[in-house]
């Protein structure tokens, strides 16, 4: 090998590597990860994909003619083929001929480009809106209309293998950190807004195949619409920084036909009539610590442990805390309402009364704490409407 | 270094205040750092932080006065010192432009927007229902309770004239120095300081009444963020000006500066009218409007 | 291999009339603790770059081999989110600006014939700060807290849980801004009042004309970022509510303020790589620079647009429709001048006599490779595609393509370049080129498969990700440790040119060099130029073009 050709030798490798990247792209048998935007369930998305390849084929187009000019000029022009130098500096033709053409081609992109976004933006008539409320780290939903409300969280298997060292197996766990306990579910072919916000940081609320994220900003609220074609489960993320479990706050929507979803909301509606029951009734202990045991393990563990230890130094132990084995007011208090600027939310926002009288009773009587006390769905809903 | 005739360039030997001024600052800010996590003794190491940056600027700035009265510094290095001077008035502009920013923001968009306007109908209405959006505002939450204003027109306005007469002030003690006035050039310039201080001292007043009268705190939500951190920064400012005054004053008692030759007399002066051209701006956007 | 580079003719005469006065201070601390000297302080500047850049390269490694496979391996979410959150702010304020600095202390006296920098006490303060603002940033790591966890941004409210470590980030970042600032006075300062006479604008070469347009943006800048951090600090400890909406506050302002800061931040870390490549080309093109005078304007454009186009990172908080379309055209537009330069560099390149140096592999890579990321970037500037990729590993691919292969291979480029010159010696050429060919193929294996995660649906930030990302993940990762340990090569021929290399190097080093640094012998005089060099056309590289 002459050591004059090592660039073009090493020019090769590298372009050789790029392009088997880019043969990844073309293949159309390839079934591997997926490599490129989806074309989503949603006008928005389809429009979305389309713009996304017009820009890209415009770029490696604009790539391409700019590497070729390049490489003829380093396999041509060279000192060891005995080329001389040319002494010419400039050329004021060429110089505005590539002014004025890559901005003809930024119009001609920014033609579609303001379309798509005006689109997006100027939101329709919408049939139903979904409050969509961020939490350090899960999402709330709330059917406005329907006044159906439910926390969305991490499915606790996923939630079990991500601990660090688990010894499961990402790949033997169903959607690993893609599944929620409880998905968003909404109907096809309507339109639907979304107004979207957030109770402690900023979060974003992303499913790829709607085509679009919005920020959720605590104070503010965003709004976005959707009218989504197909029924099918559709997976998202959080996407923006929100804290250690940033990661670990999926979206899983599933999108039903018009009719399934009228009867799913019936049936959800139904189970709020109970749970209003389930406040009025005198629990036993032992249904409170079942019930309690599974709203630990999904809501608090994540902070807690599973074992009540805490993570030092940011979450405190429960297991012997004073708060956890003190005085029962002050202990609903902080459950009910949080603490103001630590990652300690205000959970009477969030839980059922039932469900958060639960959490009191088992946290009261687990990891060795053992104050005996019994806390009634009631006794909460006393204390939360004053 | 063996050469500095007036046509070459002053090359200071090497020198030992950056690396002290390095370790003041070090000092200092840990100190603070630790302050504002309330460790006991952290006040003290950020005190001791601040005195070594005071050793450390009296020892600097006294050897490039002594340079300079030595007439080391042709006219080259004259220029330099004007061109650093003029470029660091101009990051500290940026840096108010910083606090205007916010407060321009707060005004024309946050504040408005919870209160439902433009692109905050839904924000207004689920999130802060009967939220009426007139600035002055502490937000929506009403944060650090109820306060009233400072009116422009009252100690502010005083404070207006006096430091637009302290601009006045200074320029006549440089053209006293350039006429070789001495005299003059030192009692304009003791005008000048009195006036900076009466400044910070009617400043300090205002505070105080803002914080026992008026209930208006660093923490009555926006207003008060954006009121006091920028009169805050600019009453700094207006000190540290009036302390290089007073320096200067001394200088001039002490027969410096030159009616062809006074570097260090302009820089001041500089620095004091970009602290009066920042008030205008404060006193339209902060009290006026 | 043998070296291609040929012996110039030299200019010794110059430079030996400057000879008489170079007593060198003697001593350890005297040299390197107290100096006022260009070429010391430009060394400490490149030394403690390097440093950072292990360093966070370190951080890097970390978040790479967490990133390997699916699961969690090594690190618990918190600490990864202070990895990611370190290795930007050191790269960025710790490796990639301090270089740039050390760049232009060395060089700048040097191309514009003056004897050192117009300031010298400031600019040995300026470096002087930045051991101890990293020292302070460092030791968060080390507090219960742990160090910052909110990314580089710092975006509230995320960033105000930070624990104590909170107050030391902010602090160190006024540091650090302190001094960018001093050492951008310098700059300014040095440029327009020490240049040799004869020396006019136009006649500057361009890593000049870069750094002078860089050191605007800086001042320009870094105030506001520390306005930014202030307001931060106030809000988390004296209670005022600047990004608080209950108090009449916006999260979302502090977003303005940082990318008001932020975007001319990402050119003040290309400009000066712009102006070294402008350099280099034209050097082993044995062939002026094409279009000097438009380069000139393209850097002064793309410095102008830098301001006003911050949004573009904010698309997905809801910004009014107007705003978005705006922010949109105006990020657009900065492809047109950017555009000019690659163009010109093509320009230069064409019907060159050229040879491939170390120093040209990497500017050439420079050029294909920002370019790639360029484009990546014209992509997000789309709004409506953007509400896509934002915060996805494509954005990732797109700033690591302007950044690494961009920022740092000209950063290398220039220490290639000049290298011979500071130290008097060449550099091995046969492993110059290895560690180039080793890094520029491992780092697309590094971050070209990004583009694909992030269009695949894989957000930013996450320790951990769902099975369908491994693959790319691992093969990232890959790429990742080879271009991490092909950097101990580059440490390797530094260290062989400096302590090792017996073969000196002439005055001119390259053939086709041009331009007052190369009429100074190597290693130049302590003094670069007492008495101001004689500027004519044999002595700079851009004596005017013929029109
Ligand atoms: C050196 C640093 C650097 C440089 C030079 C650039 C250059 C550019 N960047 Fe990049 N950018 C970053 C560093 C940089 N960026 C970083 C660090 C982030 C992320 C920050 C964070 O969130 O942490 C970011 C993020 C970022 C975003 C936000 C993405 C998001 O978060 O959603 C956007 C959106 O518009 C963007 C756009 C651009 C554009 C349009 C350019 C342009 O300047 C590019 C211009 C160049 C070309 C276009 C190629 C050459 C031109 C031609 C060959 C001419 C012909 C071309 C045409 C006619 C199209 N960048
Ligand atoms: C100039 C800036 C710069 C530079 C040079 C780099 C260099 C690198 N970056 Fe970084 N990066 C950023 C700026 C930069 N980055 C920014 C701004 C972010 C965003 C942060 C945020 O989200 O807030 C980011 C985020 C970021 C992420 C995303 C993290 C996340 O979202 O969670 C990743 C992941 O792959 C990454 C990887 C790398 C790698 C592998 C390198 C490599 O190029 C590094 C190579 C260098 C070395 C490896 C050091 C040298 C070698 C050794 C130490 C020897 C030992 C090593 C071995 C033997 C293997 N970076
Ligand atoms: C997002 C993380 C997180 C989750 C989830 C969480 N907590 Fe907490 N919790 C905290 C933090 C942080 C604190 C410490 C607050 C402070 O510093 O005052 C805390 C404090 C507490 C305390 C007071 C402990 C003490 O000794 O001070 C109790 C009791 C408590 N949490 C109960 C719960 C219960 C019950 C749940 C579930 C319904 C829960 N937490 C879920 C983060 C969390
Ligand atoms: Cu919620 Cu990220
Ligand atoms: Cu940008």
């Amino acid at each position: 090998m002459k050591k004059q050709n090592t660039f073009i030798v090493g020019a090769a490798v590298t372009a050789a590597v790029m392009a088997a990247f880019w043969l990844l792209l073309a293949a159309p048998g390839y079934t591997g990860n997926a490599i490129n935007m989806t074309r989503g369930v949603t006008p928005q998305s389809l429009t979305h994909y389309h713009l996304h390849m017009t820009i890209l084929w415009i770029c490696v187009v604009i790539g391409v003619i700019v590497f070729s000019a390049m490489f003829i000029s380093i396999v041509l022009h060279r000192k060891s083929r005995g080329y001389e130098a040319a002494r010419f500096t400039h050329s004021t033709k060429a110089e505005i001929a590539w002014t004025i053409i890559p901005v003809v081609i930024l119009v001609v992109m920014a033609v579609p480009a303001t379309r798509a976004l005006i689109d997006m933006e100027v939101a329709p008539e919408t049939e139903m809106t979904v409050k969509i409320t961020g939490f350090q780290w899960r999402w709330k939903y709330d059917y406005i209309e329907d006044e159906v409300r439910f926390i969305s969280s991490l499915h606790p298997e996923s939630n079990a293998a991500r601990r660090l060292q688990s010894g499961t197996d990402p790949a033997s766990v169903e959607n690993y950190l893609l599944d929620v306990d409880k998905p968003l579910v909404l109907p096809a072919e309507t339109k639907i807004k979304f107004i979207i916000t957030s109770d402690d940081v900023i979060h974003s609320w992303w499913v790829p195949a709607l085509g679009w994220k919005r920020d959720a900003i605590p104070g503010f609220i965003n709004e976005a619409w959707t009218e989504i074609l197909e029924p099918g489960v559709y997976r998202g993320q959080c996407a923006e920084l929100c804290g250690k479990d940033h990661g670990f706050m999926p979206i899983v929507l599933k999108v039903l036909p018009k009719a399934e979803f009228a009867s799913w909301i019936q049936e959800q509606r139904r189970d709020m009539a109970h749970e209003q029951a389930d406040v009025e009734r005198l629990w036993s202990r032992e249904e409170l610590m079942s019930l309690g045991e599974s709203v630990y393990a999904t809501q608090c563990a994540t902070c807690h442990q599973a074992d009540g230890q805490g993570l030092a130094p940011g979450f405190p132990a429960l297991a012997g805390s004073k708060v956890a084995t003190g005085p029962l007011q002050d202990h609903i208090e902080i459950v009910l309402n949080g603490r103001d600027g630590t990652a300690m939310q205000a959970w009477g926002k969030m839980l059922s009364e039932a469900d958060i009288a639960a959490a009191l009773t088992y946290t009261r009587n687990a990891f060795g704490n053992d104050t005996g006390d019994v806390v009634q769905p009631q006794a909460i809903a006393r204390i939360k409407n004053g | 270094m063996a050469q500095h005739t007036a046509d070459q360039y002053y090359v200071p030997h090497g020198t030992k205040w950056p690396i002290v001024g390095s370790l003041g600052m070090i000092t200092m800010l840990g100190g603070a750092a630790f302050w504002v996590n309330d460790y006991s003794l952290a006040p003290w190491a950020f005190a001791v932080g601040a005195l070594i940056l005071i050793y450390m600027m009296f020892g600097w700035f006294g050897q490039v006065i002594r340079e300079s009265e030595a007439g080391l510094y042709n006219a080259q290095v004259d220029t330099s010192f004007r061109m650093g001077m003029m470029w660091f008035i101009f990051s500290e502009v940026m840096f108010f432009a910083c606090f205007f920013g916010a407060l321009f923001y707060a005004r024309m968009f946050s504040v408005p927007w919870l209160g439902g306007e433009g692109t905050g109908a839904s924000t207004n209405e689920l999130l802060w229902q009967g939220y009426d959006a007139v600035w002055p505002t502490a937000g929506p939450a009403q944060l650090g309770g109820p306060f009233r204003t400072i009116p422009a027109f009252g100690v502010p306005f005083i404070n207006t004239l006096i430091l637009l007469s302290s601009g006045v002030t200074v320029t006549l003690a440089h053209h006293a120095l350039k006429k070789d006035h001495r005299k003059g050039l030192v009692l304009w310039l003791l005008a000048t300081v009195a006036l900076g201080f009466v400044f910070v001292f009617l400043q300090v007043e205002e505070y105080k009444e803002a914080y026992q009268q008026l209930g208006l705190t660093l923490g009555s939500g926006i207003y008060g963020s954006t009121f006091f951190m920028l009169t805050g920064f600019h009453g700094m400012h207006v000190t540290l000006g009036a302390i290089m005054l007073t320096v200067i004053a001394i200088r001039s008692m002490r027969g410096h500066f030159k009616p062809e030759h006074h570097f260090g007399f302009e820089a001041v002066a500089w620095y004091w009218h970009f602290v009066d051209v920042v008030w205008l701006g404060l006193f339209l956007f902060v009290y006026v409007y | 291999m043998s070296i291609e580079h040929t012996h110039g003719h030299d200019h010794e005469s110059h430079a030996a009339h400057d000879d008489h006065h170079d007593h060198k201070p003697t001593g350890f601390l005297n040299r390197w603790l107290f100096t006022t000297n260009h070429k010391d302080i430009g060394t400490l500047y490149l030394v403690f770059a390097l440093l950072m850049f292990f360093t966070g390269g370190a951080m890097a490694m970390v978040i790479r081999a967490e990133l390997f496979m699916p699961g969690l391996q090594l690190v618990e979410p918190d600490f990864f989110n202070q990895m990611t959150t370190m290795h930007a702010l050191i790269m960025v304020f710790g490796a990639v600006m301090p270089a740039w600095v050390g760049f232009a202390n060395w060089m700048i006296p040097m191309m514009i014939g003056a004897p050192d920098m117009a300031l010298p006490r400031m600019n040995n303060w300026s470096f002087w700060i930045l051991p101890f603002a990293f020292a302070m940033l460092l030791s968060t790591l080390l507090m219960d807290s742990g160090g910052p966890a909110a990314g580089w941004t710092l975006y509230p409210p995320l960033s105000l849980q930070g624990g104590q470590s909170f107050a030391f980030v902010v602090f160190a970042v006024h540091m650090m801004g302190i001094s960018s600032i001093m050492g951008s006075i310098n700059v300014i300062a040095t440029i327009l009042n020490m240049r040799a006479p004869g020396m006019s604008l136009l006649k500057m070469p361009l890593f000049v004309w870069t750094w002078l347009i860089t050191a605007f943006l800086l001042i320009a800048v870094m105030p506001v970022l520390a306005g930014a951090v202030t307001m931060l600090l106030t809000d988390h400890f004296f209670g005022t509510s600047f990004f608080n909406a209950a108090g009449g506050g916006d999260p979302v302002m502090f977003q303005h303020i940082f990318w008001f800061f932020g975007h001319p931040e990402v050119y003040i870390m290309i400009l000066p790589a712009f102006g070294v490549v402008s350099e280099i080309i034209p050097t082993f093109a044995r062939k002026p620079l094409f279009g000097y005078t438009a380069m000139v304007y393209a850097t002064a454009s793309i410095a102008f647009l830098s301001f006003i186009v911050w949004a573009h990172h904010m698309f997905t908080v809801g910004m009014p429709l107007t705003g978005e379309l705006y922010f949109m055209y105006a990020t657009m537009l900065i492809a047109v001048p950017t555009g000019v330069k690659v163009f010109n560099w093509v320009s230069t390149m064409w019907q060159g006599s050229m040879t491939f140096e170390t120093p040209m592999l990497f500017a050439i890579g420079f050029v294909v490779l920002f370019t790639i990321g360029g484009l990546s970037g014209l992509m997000l500037a789309i709004t409506a595609a953007d509400l896509q990729y934002h915060d996805t590993y494509f954005v990732v691919a797109h700033f690591h393509y302007v950044l690494v292969p961009g920022s740092v291979f000209a950063l290398m480029a220039g220490a290639y370049y000049w290298l011979p010159k500071w130290t008097g010696h060449m550099y091995s050429e046969k492993w110059g080129k290895i560690h180039f060919w080793i890094s520029a193929i491992s780092v697309n294996i590094l971050f070209f498969p990004q583009h694909y995660l992030g269009l695949a649906g894989m957000p930013r930030r996450i320790p951990d990700y769902s099975t369908q990302f491994a693959d790319f993940n691992m093969i990232s990762s890959i790429g990742g440790f080879i271009f991490g340990a092909s950097q101990l090569i580059f440490v390797g021929v530094i260290l062989h040119c400096v302590y090792k290399s017996r073969e000196a190097a002439s005055g001119r080093v390259w053939e086709g060099a041009r331009g007052l640094e190369w009429i100074l012998s190597s290693p130049p005089p302590y003094h670069s130029f007492n008495t101001p060099p004689v500027i004519d056309a044999t002595t700079v590289a851009h004596a005017g073009e013929a029109h």
